[in-house]
């Protein structure tokens, strides 16, 4: 961005620096540390100057908002034109419970509806399976056929929402339920907009709700892929998901590089089903977590977007620009939840939030303060959706687009980011691709080594966590009300369940569930049979069953 | 020092969850303490993690669930334990437990539970303290 001749004056201009005005102010008041880094391990320097981005090509680099590589947004106007999809992760009890809370949030200005499955209904069982024992709508809502999908969408009508689903192994069964629901609500299925997880590699290595072996499972994710290139032009079929990886213990870098490559894959297998690369890339979408590190987290949104144009354009040759959009969700960090001092939190995630908003993301979830003791309340939910209301119309950062771009602090850490993410990449592909490293265990040790890195790091205060590590308050007593799940969700879930199995046609059910299995073998893609199947009233688990069957279970690689 | 053996100690997983960050951040604390550690892995029935508690003759137990349903799985684990007559193994728990739980967990048996930002140390300590001596 600077000519030769100015950076080499601005090179003699502060080596003279460091050596007259610097040591004087050094020797009156040192620096606080001896070394100063970002999570990713990135030495930070005290000062950057036009020197430390001298090899930034404005146009190569960054370009113009909604233009290749997209480093300041995917959109020429960014939030002037239309402000992010203030997006609530929200689901526990019964479909009824949660059906309220949708409206609720929907009621206070939130503009996309976000879905949280219990346990049972993310790793396939239903409600009355014994390894759903106390934790029936604990953690979300629990979903075990189309009856209790009817009963979550009541009264708000699909064409006129978009809905993200957090699910991944049974992803194909939880969108043939949505798309039953839209078909009863006479909702055209090209109108149908939300997106769906369906991000199965990442299960392996970050959030481990795996269900089966590693590739069925890119098979399931890519049948979705396929079938909604095909069949839901608006639908997100997947949203590959840095979030977990992160709040696993990952780095920012690595929670970007493995991101990216987890991308690579499904594009690489979706290709293999026939399809262009411009038939599909355009719907591919992504999610990461905003930490503490304020510029750090920046920096990810920024690179993120570069690289992954460049990997659209260069190794795919997609040809359709918006195959290179990395259009992208975030969520605050959970895992910087404290429970001490909670409503500390509340400026945690004001903090991440706003990183996420000047890092230019399409969507948003912001935690609530009480989110390492529990379920949210409604009134902390609503606190951290007016954290979002407060960034968007009171602070004027949504005024301007990209507006760090230029710092030269930022834009060094951006080129780091993605420096250091395609060395990881290139190791990957080293490696043999996504399948192997995780058979060897890759992803898993990278990630374990630095959580355990970061654990230490605050225990030798090296890293500081206020109202932790410092500022505790001795005998601290919980200052926040609790939700709690009515523990007669459980079984009024399990009556409604047991109701319909007998009720419905059953012979219908075992006809299509016949049909399903004979699919599977036939490794045919399984979204048409398992719509069928749903709309039987076949149940969740009854449909996973099928498929333990034909793929069998994974079984975990362990790995401390 | 203690005397004899070193402690064994099981750090399992009952539920659902899948949150392993801390059992598996405590697992490590505890081996480079000098503890043999042995770890589950994830959505363990309490059937499976007394099966393993007696086969790998364990003297402490540390239970990690950030799912909500302790309730519900601590008690049958304590049951268990009971029945095949592990009762002198020390038994500690993890992960996102309302403090109005833990009276009725230390009821049924569980010595020790502790929250999110516990420092690993804190649990070293009290495991060295705690765990049953055994020659």
């Amino acid at each position: 961005m600077f000519d030769k001749q100015k950076i080499e004056e601005i090179a003699k201009e502060r080596e003279r620096w460091e050596k007259s005005t610097l040591p004087n102010w050094i020797k009156q008041c040192p620096e606080r540390q001896k070394e100063f880094r970002n999570h990713s391990g990135f030495t930070i320097k005290g000062l950057y100057t036009p020197e430390d981005v001298k090899n930034l090509d404005y146009m190569r680099d960054l370009g113009f908002p909604g233009e290749y590589p997209f480093t300041r947004g995917l959109h020429a106007t960014m939030y002037r034109g239309r402000l992010w999809t203030m997006r609530m992760f929200a689901g526990y009890g019964t479909a009824e419970d949660t059906n309220k809370r949708f409206k609720y949030l929907l009621s206070e200005g939130e503009t996309g509806l976000s879905t949280a499955f219990d346990y049972p209904t993310i790793m396939g069982y239903d409600s009355d399976h014994p390894m759903a024992r106390g934790e029936v709508g604990v953690c979300g809502v629990a979903i075990s056929s189309l009856q209790d999908m009817e009963v979550l969408f009541n009264g708000i009508p699909l064409d006129k929402v978009t809905t993200s689903m957090t699910i991944n192994g049974p992803a194909s069964v939880l969108l043939a339920m949505y798309i039953a629901v839209g078909d009863k609500q006479g909702v055209p299925r090209e109108k149908l907009g939300g997106t769906t997880q369906n991000d199965n590699l990442k299960e392996f290595f970050a959030q481990k709700l795996c269900i089966f072996p590693p590739k069925p499972s890119l098979k399931l994710s890519v049948d979705v892929i396929e079938y909604c290139a095909r069949h839901l032009p608006k639908w997100n079929p997947i949203s590959i998901s840095g979030y977990h990886i992160r709040e696993a213990g990952a780095t920012a870098v690595q929670e970007l590089a493995f991101t990216l490559y987890d991308g690579i894959a499904y594009v690489e297998e979706t290709l293999k089903r026939g399809l262009k690369v411009d038939e599909f890339a355009p719907r591919l979408s992504f999610f990461f977590a905003s930490h503490n590190d304020f510029f750090e987290e920046i920096a990810k949104f920024r690179a993120a977007r570069r690289l992954w144009a460049r990997i659209m354009k260069e190794r795919f040759h997609a040809k359709n620009p918006r195959s290179m959009w990395m259009r992208m969700h975030v969520q605050t960090s959970g895992c910087t939840l404290t429970a001490q001092q909670p409503l500390n939190n509340i400026v945690r995630t004001t903090i991440q939030a706003l990183a996420a908003v000047l890092g230019g993301t399409q969507s948003l979830h912001t935690n609530s303060f009480d989110e390492a003791l529990c379920l949210p309340t409604e009134e902390s939910v609503r606190v951290a959706l007016r954290t979002q209301q407060i960034i968007a119309y009171e602070s004027g950062v949504a005024n301007t687009v990209d507006p760090l771009a230029g710092s030269y602090y930022v834009e060094a850490l951006t080129n780091e980011m993605e420096e250091k993410a395609m060395e990881y990449i290139q190791k990957i592909d080293d490696m043999g691709g996504v399948i192997p490293a995780i058979e060897k265990g890759f992803f898993q040790k990278e990630i374990a080594e630095s959580a355990y890195r970061y654990q230490k790091e605050i225990e030798e205060k090296k890293r500081i966590l206020v109202g932790v590590n410092e500022y505790a308050i001795e005998g601290e007593e919980c200052p926040v009300k609790l939700l709690r799940v009515d523990p007669s969700v459980e079984k009024k879930q399990v009556e409604r369940l047991q109701k319909l199995k007998r009720e419905r046609d059953n012979r219908k059910v075992k006809e299509v569930l016949e049909k399903l299995h004979y699919a599977a073998e036939r490794d045919e893609n399984l979204m048409p049979t398992i719509i069928e199947a749903v709309k039987a009233y076949a149940t969740l688990g009854e449909i996973m069953d099928i498929l333990r069957k034909v793929y069998g279970e994974y079984k975990e690689l362990i790995i401390i | 020092m203690q005397s004899g053996r070193k402690i064994r100690v099981l750090i399992a997983k009952p539920g659902l969850d899948s949150h392993d960050r801390g059992a598996k951040v405590v697992a490590r604390a505890l081996r480079d303490a000098g503890m043999e550690v042995i770890y589950t892995g994830l959505r363990q029935t309490p059937e499976q993690i007394v099966e393993t508690a007696l086969q790998e003759d364990v003297d402490v137990i540390g239970l990690s669930i950030l799912s909500g349903a302790h309730m519900a799985l601590f008690p049958r684990i304590m049951e268990l334990l009971k029945e095949k007559g592990l009762t002198d193994v020390l038994v500690f728990a993890g992960g996102i437990i309302p403090e109005e739980d833990i009276p009725e967990l230390k009821k049924i048996g569980i010595k020790e539970v502790f929250g999110p930002g516990t420092p690993t140390e804190k649990i070293i300590k009290y495991v060295f303290e705690n765990a049953p001596k055994r020659a």
